[in-house]
């Protein structure tokens, strides 16, 4: 038997053979390039097709930054020097050099840019408590962050060490005030924008605090109040005591304070701002109020008060129906005819109030997707729980709804970032339009066409695409089902 | 029972406090102070905008809209002079409007599409270039990308001399400093772009309805394609009942293309149609049209910006789309170009329709930020040099807030059917 198999079977392999190295074409970079790059005819077209398209932009780009020309006090100069040097083309960002501080500060005094150097350090500490609550590790890092950029600014400025010292020192307070109780830095947040208004456009220090006067008012109608008249009714009496405030006693009680106590700082005119401490300005502020706003809306259109619902319908289907330019010049134009015979405020001011009913339009929109999207039963178990309205839209309803429209918000926010360059049709001094305006209009530079765009374009995308950066971190953060 | 008991136990008389503590009588009394303050906050506008116009001595009426305009617009889709109405003056401002939004739309679509499917192909070089479009264009405001384009356009472009070849420069053999693109047929120059016109030798004349001539020629052609679109449609349903009949589709798509393009090219031949080429004279280029270069920027950089917005949201529809209706569509044995036709694309269309309508509502709105590049669109006229002429601030911006809200609720209206034809029909 074993003799006849050993004739019929002539080779039984006793060992495994070691594996194959796989073919040349199904390996390495020649697999990756086959199947990214070369997959089918169709494939290979597109991408001969895209090398050609990035090669004929980057044969025109990269030579261009390659030359940069960052010392030239005129474009005519610029371009004798890039000749001499033998180039064809090359950037010449000496126009940013000479002009950059146009570009951040508009026409802003120079010896007051330690001003919005602080209260930009101060945006960050105050926002701190409002994107990483309670976080030490995340509020220290921020508020070190900020002092440390504000004190290189200020020493690239040449400022004197006596003012390095106090900017420096209440940075620093606040710093350690992170590290030693994070969570007190929401007192930072709620007092910034009276500080940063003082900052900013100077004046009496009496303004802000007399104005802070009437919201203590709303808070002590409500301490004390809430017994007698309930939640509801005490916050409304506050805020019917805190409008008498600030319409009769408000202004009369600033100036005799200033009259007999006068402390303040050097006043700056609104047209004085520009560049893009303009556009954070806006920005900012018409991203913290809109979003409250744009809750209510949402909340007002998804209500089941018929009179509240229509009006809410209609204010955000007028506001989202119209172009925001013919928002602004309503802002420039007809608030005139608006508002009572001589009142005459602040057209950035004014610019503000519009550029964020518009923002909210959107953002109850958006806000309205996520509310939507909640199952009824969110709604019904908030009601067997026997909450009422505002204790279930505050624990239960908004969480959910604001977490589904995160990334809806902040690319409205993004927009409305983008959007602050149109204040250069009203007059105001945008980077984009309105400093870029001056920039050329000036003869040194006269025929510069890419530099000034190119660098304000940059600065733009970096921040637009840190907040939609934010955004996704946000959304994977918050992230609580399982996929 | 027992739950109408309940009800009545508290008693029937009302007291004040119900208003507030008894959720029948809330929600009214709500409503009321609501309204109240509504009216009492719109009696303060209106009062105040009374007083404010008494106090400048104006008055609120629309009787300069029949005065002479006065001024010149340079692109205009109906004729207008100088000595025409500020009416007028509007509505070209709302052609022109209309005309970008329009282009704007159907280009940035086209855009949206192509960008959107080519992020997710395989290829990884261009699914990267795509990506770096996208969020180039998302990030980056729109009014620079307007200003980018319309800045070189005006100062960097050739004037017309500069095509001109004097004898000198024939006998040196220098060539001309700018020349001609597309078989030089399109001159692009620091004025605008001169472009090649359609003409018909045997026109059909036109016919005046209210003001606004119709060129009847279009219409004809117009009415020439429908008729087409609609034989066609008719031989498809044809073949579809041969197929469900016997299970053999016949074989159309000759007679498809016949009856799509014959009836309209002979249509044109018949009327003798043919392109107008622009022609440098001595000075500058005589014949063809010539396109503002303000609308070539703003529609170049509406249709960039808008597709980039567009192909997200395709790229998102196409995602939302699950993988198990591929799969079931390929052990169903469809091809990949029958099933993305149909059963990817009908999916994706419900989910990319609803934002795709609130992009062209931005697109549409985005129009007036022709104000950066000087184009006489309807904020450009009425909201511009008609308001600056009257000094009628009040009157002029209510009727463009008014007019802009039309457009857009016409538009929302419009779109908003269509997204309920293609909806999941749920029982």
């Amino acid at each position: 038997m074993s003799d006849t198999h050993a004739q019929t079977v002539r080779f039984v392999r006793d060992t495994m053979l070691p594996a194959a190295t796989a073919p040349v074409g199904e390996r390495g970079a020649v697999k990756w390039l086959r199947e990214n790059l070369f997959a089918g005819p169709w494939n290979s077209a597109l991408t001969i097709l895209a090398i050609f398209v990035l090669y004929q932009a980057l044969s025109s780009i990269i030579p261009w930054l390659l030359n940069s020309m960052w010392n030239a006090g005129s474009l005519s100069e610029c371009r004798e020097i890039l000749a001499a040097k033998g180039d064809t083309s090359g950037a010449c960002w000496g126009v940013i050099r000479t002009r950059w501080h146009q570009y951040m500060f508009g026409f802003y005094p120079p010896d007051l840019y330690w001003r919005p150097l602080l209260a930009f350090g101060l945006l960050f500490i105050a926002l701190s408590p409002v994107l990483y609550y309670g976080s030490r590790q995340a509020a220290t890092a921020i508020a070190g962050a900020a002092t440390a950029f504000v004190l290189l600014a200020l020493l690239g400025l040449g400022e004197g060490a006596g003012r390095l010292a106090v900017v420096g020192g209440v940075l620093l307070a606040l710093t350690a005030l992170a590290w030693v109780a994070p969570k007190k830095l929401v007192w930072v947040t709620a007092l910034y924008a009276p500080v940063c208004f003082l900052l900013l456009w100077g004046g009496s220090v009496w303004s802000p605090v007399v104005a802070l006067l009437g919201f203590g008012l709303i808070v002590a109608a409500y301490i004390w109040g809430q017994g007698v008249l309930g939640t509801v009714g005490s916050v409304g009496a506050g805020i019917v005591l805190a409008v008498l405030f600030w319409i009769y006693i408000d202004v009369p009680l600033a100036i005799a304070l200033s009259a007999v106590v006068p402390i303040g700082l050097q006043p700056v005119a609104s047209n004085e701002f520009g560049g893009f401490l303009l556009a954070i300005i806006i920005g900012v502020t018409a991203i913290s109020f809109s979003l409250p706003l744009g809750i209510l809306l949402a909340l007002g259109r998804q209500s089941n008060l018929f009179i509240v619902k229509t009006l809410s319908v209609g204010f955000i289907e007028f506001i989202r129906g119209v172009p925001l330019i013919t928002l602004l010049f309503t802002a420039s134009l007809l608030l005139q005819y608006f508002l009572p015979p001589g009142t005459n405020f602040d057209i950035i001011l004014r610019v503000i109030i519009l550029v964020t009913f518009f923002a909210a339009a959107y953002l109850a929109e958006v806000i309205r997707g996520g509310l939507a999207a909640l199952p009824r039963g969110q709604y019904e178990a908030a009601d067997a729980l026997g909450l009422d309205y505002w204790q279930a839209q505050r624990l239960i309803i908004l969480p959910q709804a604001l977490k589904i429209s995160i990334p809806g918000i902040v690319s409205t926010f993004i927009g409305l970032f983008k959007d602050t360059t149109l204040v250069s049709f009203v007059g105001l001094m945008d980077p984009l339009r309105g400093v870029t305006q001056i920039v050329r209009a000036d003869l040194d530079w006269k025929g510069i066409y890419w530099e000034p765009y190119v660098f304000v374009g940059a600065l733009f995308f970096v921040m637009c695409y840190g907040m939609s950066q934010y955004s996704q971190y946000l959304e994977r953060k918050l992230r609580t089902d399982h996929r | 029972m027992h739950m109408a008991m309940a009800s009545d136990a508290p008693g029937n008389e009302f007291r004040l406090g119900m208003l507030i503590y008894d959720t029948r009588y809330r929600s009214l009394t709500i409503q009321v102070i609501v309204l109240i303050l509504f009216g009492l906050a719109v009696a303060w506008l209106l009062n105040n905008t009374v007083q404010n116009l008494e106090a400048k001595g104006r008055t609120f009426n629309y009787g300069f809209l029949w005065q002479r305009a006065g001024y010149d617009i340079q692109q205009q889709l109906i004729p207008y002079t100088n000595d025409s109405t500020h009416f007028r003056a509007l509505l070209v401002g709302l052609m022109n409007t209309l005309v970008v939004a329009i282009l704007g739309c159907i280009g940035a679509t086209i855009v949206g599409i192509i960008v959107g499917v080519l992020r997710l192909s395989k290829n990884w070089l261009v699914s990267k270039l795509m990506t770096i479009y996208v969020e180039i264009f998302r990030n980056i405001p729109l009014l620079l990308w307007i200003l980018f384009i319309f800045v070189p356009l005006g100062e960097l472009a050739p004037n017309p001399t500069d095509f001109r070849v004097t004898e000198e420069m024939q006998a040196a053999g220098e060539e001309p400093r700018a020349s001609m693109i597309l078989f030089d047929t399109v001159a692009i120059t620091a004025r605008g772009v001169n472009a090649p016109y359609p003409l018909l030798e045997r026109p059909l004349g036109t016919v005046d309805v209210a003001g606004i001539p119709f060129n009847l020629s279009v219409l004809a052609f117009l009415a020439v394609v429908g008729a087409s679109f609609y034989a066609n449609s008719l031989i498809r349903r044809r073949a579809r009942a041969v197929q469900e009949a016997t299970g053999v589709r016949p074989v159309i798509w000759w007679k498809s293309l016949l009856i799509l393009f014959a009836p309209a090219i002979v249509f044109l031949w018949a009327l003798g149609f043919h392109l107008e080429v622009p022609e440098l004279t001595r000075f500058n280029f005589s014949g063809g049209v010539l396109v503002q270069n303000s609308f070539i920027a703003l529609l170049i950089a509406l249709i960039l910006y808008t597709g980039a917005f567009i192909a997200e949201i395709v790229r998102a529809g196409i995602l939302a789309v699950s993988k198990g209706q591929t799969e079931a569509a390929f052990a169903l044995g469809l091809r990949p170009n029958r099933t993305m036709s149909l059963i990817i694309l009908p999916q994706a269309l419900r989910v990319i329709i609803p934002p795709l309508i609130s992009q062209f509502l931005n697109l549409t709105k985005n129009t007036s930020l022709g104000i950066a590049v000087s184009y006489l669109d309807l904020r450009g006229t009425l909201g511009g040099i008609t308001l600056n002429q009257t000094g009628r601030e009040l009157e002029c911006m209510l009727l463009m807030m008014l007019i802009y809200l039309i457009i857009s609720l016409i538009i929302s209206s419009l779109m908003n059917i269509y997204n309920r034809s293609v909806r999941l029909k749920e029982r």
